[in-house]
């Protein structure tokens, strides 16, 4: 983390071991008290994220501990009953075929929703920048998807969706017909799929998490891009940059913070893509045939539609070191550091 | 000084009168939500407490989809339910982690039970003992829009397979590519992984399971034939889709509400629905037959188990025990029966001629005699491994032999996994 100037002469104000004069003692006083003044604000700092600090370790850190304990035994709802069996479950998660297609759908989600909402929530961002009128209710356009709950979200689209019923078929349909018409048959186009294709589930289900998550990632962006002095970009157009170069180098470099912020916050979410995946397909989760399986799914079936909490809670380690490892890899790679 | 020892003495004198009283055992019962169900145990609730001033029963229940995650959370942290109602076909996977215990021998006597209710009940017995008694049991049959049928000319409900893919062709209906109407409303997660391994199996001469149980035996000629039947419905005669209503349970919306689906196969715990939601003359008729006449069907039910927390102190399980013999009473089913509408448990019920010849419940009732429930290890996975088998035929045009072989590999994975456990 970049350190802010003012906290520099603070931190590492070298404490004085020179003899005081004798002739300046109120000084002095004054100083130690304005040390003092200071350490008992951190403290009393302390004291207050002491609170919230406790309620995090007991609500989360304290369970997290618990379901490695789990994964090491077979489950029992008495403590006294559950047999310990070492890593025997990672070495069955090690070869678990449902597994491994949940991990490599999860993987194949944030390949697409990552960059789609880092490029659509920029792309969108600036666009809005450059607008002058109504901006706070296009903002709040693009912001209702995100506040509206993934399983109202996920319902609608299934039935959007839908072979027989939705409306993108009926679009295609009226698309068909109309070049048909026109004696271009050759640009029609068929009615798809979508949610009942084993290969087309997973990218219809992406497609829904870009779009609620979009609105969200729009107002970092626009955030960020008010964090912009404007006097850079007025001394780039000084220096005859065009609106893409003072896109690419003015724009792009400054924002890199806030990039690095969105990428990761979106990485960890579609890592633990749960909630649309459920309910837009109810009858078949995950499916069909495991296609839009994820690993927070597959471990939520193991542990409360099949008991095996124990298996589970090896799934959830797995989870927990994917997305330990992948954020820490995105840290490394994204956060450069940049001069202004 | 005297008075003030005389309302001392009353103040005593009441606070021990409200002790005694107080003496109450509480017992907790827990089922999924859903209306007539709720309502239905409320009142048993209410009789049952009249009865025995002594204990208070608590209801308390939680949407279908979040009812076992509720008890998987709560029993280990010794909360929750004392009685518990659960699907008959998960009882071994909550066996192996121990939220069900064994109905105590001192208030149930297996041999009794054995002849007091309907054979299908033996799913809830593991090693000779009864781990729960269901208040009501269903079967499935066929439902079927009768002005649809009126519309197309046919009579009445198919008596055949064969009639009733001729009849669902004629009450299928498409523009261009897209179905509008669909003549059978298939839904393998609903009852179709069920109609297949109970119902159809059967028919075509073959056996799902070998007769302990423990070993797939679906994987014959007769088993294919049965799942070349069931996925022909969609991939030969054209008169089904997958997921035609989008949603939980689609084929039943689409049956009541949309009245764009003419025939459904259901359990008997869909009537009170259709009895609700339908605005139209329907029907309901005992599940067609090959031309051999064989008859078969599916049975389930829901069971009320005792959670180890019933176990607890002595008073609480002759509590429970209590309880749970009242649910499972004759008077409990009639109950039930006529609130929920599902059928009764209990052998000298379901022989009721009266109950036989009603036009909604007899076809249901009459099938109980044919009934089979499957002994399920991991209901979940199982039923996955059948929706996985149609999916694979329907929606990448797998071979059925491929695939129904390969489910019958992975279902024998799961059987051969819960013994081992």
């Amino acid at each position: 983390m970049r350190r802010r100037p003012h906290d520099a002469p603070r931190s590492s104000a070298p404490r004085s071991s020179a003899p005081r004069p004798p002739d300046a003692p109120d000084r002095s006083r004054r100083r130690r008290r304005a040390l003092s003044l200071s350490t008992r604000e951190a403290i009393w700092a302390y004291v207050f994220l002491l609170l919230p600090l406790a309620f995090y370790a007991f609500l989360r850190i304290y369970p997290a501990i618990q379901s490695f304990d789990l994964s090491l035994h077979r489950w029992h709802v008495d403590p006294a009953q559950r047999t310990f069996l070492g890593l025997a479950y990672y070495r069955e998660l090690i070869g678990d075929p449902k597994l491994h297609r949940a991990l490599t759908n999860t993987l194949l989600y944030a390949a697409i929703v990552v960059p789609s909402q880092l490029v659509l929530g920029l792309g969108i961002a600036v666009l809005l920048q450059s607008v002058r009128r109504l901006r706070p209710l296009f903002r709040a356009i693009y912001f209702s998807p995100y506040v509206t709950p993934a399983a109202a979200v996920a319902w609608v689209w299934g039935w959007m969706y839908s072979v027989n019923f939705g409306v993108f078929n009926t679009a295609l349909i009226a698309w068909s017909d109309f070049v048909t018409r026109l004696g271009l048959a050759w640009l029609s186009i068929p009615p798809q799929a979508f949610l009942s294709d084993p290969k087309q589930a997973l990218p219809s289900v992406a497609a829904v998490v870009v779009w609620q998550q979009l609105g969200f990632q729009v107002v970092i962006f626009l955030a960020g891009l008010q964090g912009v002095p404007r006097m850079f970009y007025d001394a780039a157009a000084i220096d005859g940059a065009n609106a893409f170069q003072r896109f690419r180098f003015v724009t792009l470099p400054l924002l890199n913070p806030v990039m690095v912020f969105s990428v990761i916050i979106s990485t960890i979410a579609t890592l633990q893509l749960f909630d649309q995946v459920v309910n837009i397909n109810f009858t078949d989760q995950g499916g069909p045939l495991n296609a839009t399986l994820t690993i927070a799914l597959y471990m939520y079936q193991l542990a409360f539609s099949r008991f095996q909490i124990g298996y589970a809670s090896a799934v959830t380690v797995l989870l927990f070191v994917l997305i330990l490892t992948v954020t820490l890899i995105q840290l490394r790679l994204l956060q450069r550091r940049v001069e202004y | 000084m005297r008075r003030s020892l005389v309302v001392l003495a009353l103040i005593l004198g009441a606070s021990v009168g409200f002790q005694a009283f107080a003496q109450k055992t509480t017992i907790t019962y827990w089922q999924y939500a859903y209306d007539t169900r709720v309502q239905a145990m409320t009142e048993l609730i209410q009789q049952f407490e009249q009865a025995n001033p002594d204990i208070t029963v608590k209801q308390e229940t939680f949407p279908y989809n979040a009812y076992q995650q509720q008890v998987a959370a709560s029993l280990p942290a010794g909360q929750g339910a004392d009685v518990v109602q659960l699907y008959y076909g998960w009882l071994d996977t909550w066996l192996r982690s121990g939220y069900v215990e064994a109905l105590p021998s001192q208030y149930f006597d297996a041999a009794a039970l054995d002849s007091e209710f309907i054979p299908m009940v033996e799913a809830a017995k593991r090693n000779g003992q009864y781990y729960g008694l269901p208040t009501a049991v269903r079967s499935l049959a066929l439902f079927y829009n009768k002005d649809m049928f009126k519309a197309a000319g046919i009579d009445g409900p198919p008596a055949t397979w064969d009639q009733f893919v001729q009849d669902a062709k004629a009450l299928t209906k498409r523009t261009g590519s897209r179905f509008t109407q669909e003549g059978f409303g298939i839904a393998p997660n609903g009852q179709g992984h069920n109609l297949l391994r109970e119902v159809l199996i059967r028919q075509f001469g073959g056996q799902p399971y070998s007769a302990d149980g423990s070993t797939v035996t679906y994987d014959s000629e007769a088993g294919l034939k049965a799942f070349e039947f069931y996925t022909g419905l969609v991939t030969k005669d054209q008169v089904a889709v997958l997921n035609f209503v989008p949603g939980d349970n689609g084929y039943r919306d689409g049956f009541i509400q949309l009245q764009n689906i003419a025939m459904i196969v259901d359990g008997s715990f869909a009537i009170g629905s259709v009895k609700a939601g339908a605005k139209f003359d329907w029907g309901v008729a005992e599940l067609p037959t090959l031309a051999n006449g064989v008859k078969s069907d599916f049975g389930s039910f829901w069971m009320n188990g005792l959670t180890p927390n019933a176990f607890k102190d002595p008073a609480k399980l002759e509590a429970a025990s209590k309880f749970l013999k009242f649910v499972t009473s004759p008077d409990a089913m009639k109950l039930w029966l006529n609130v929920v509408g599902e059928l009764p448990a209990r052998a000298s019920l379901v022989d009721d001629p009266t109950l036989a010849s009603d036009p909604v419940y007899g076809p249901f009732i009459k099938s109980l005699a044919y009934s089979h429930a499957t002994q399920f290890v991991d209901e979940s996975a199982q039923r996955q491994v059948f929706m996985d088998a149609v999916n694979r035929v329907i929606l990448e045009n797998q071979a059925p032999a491929a695939s129904w072989a390969q489910a019958a590999k992975e279902e024998q994975a799961i059987l051969d996994k819960a013994k081992s456990q």
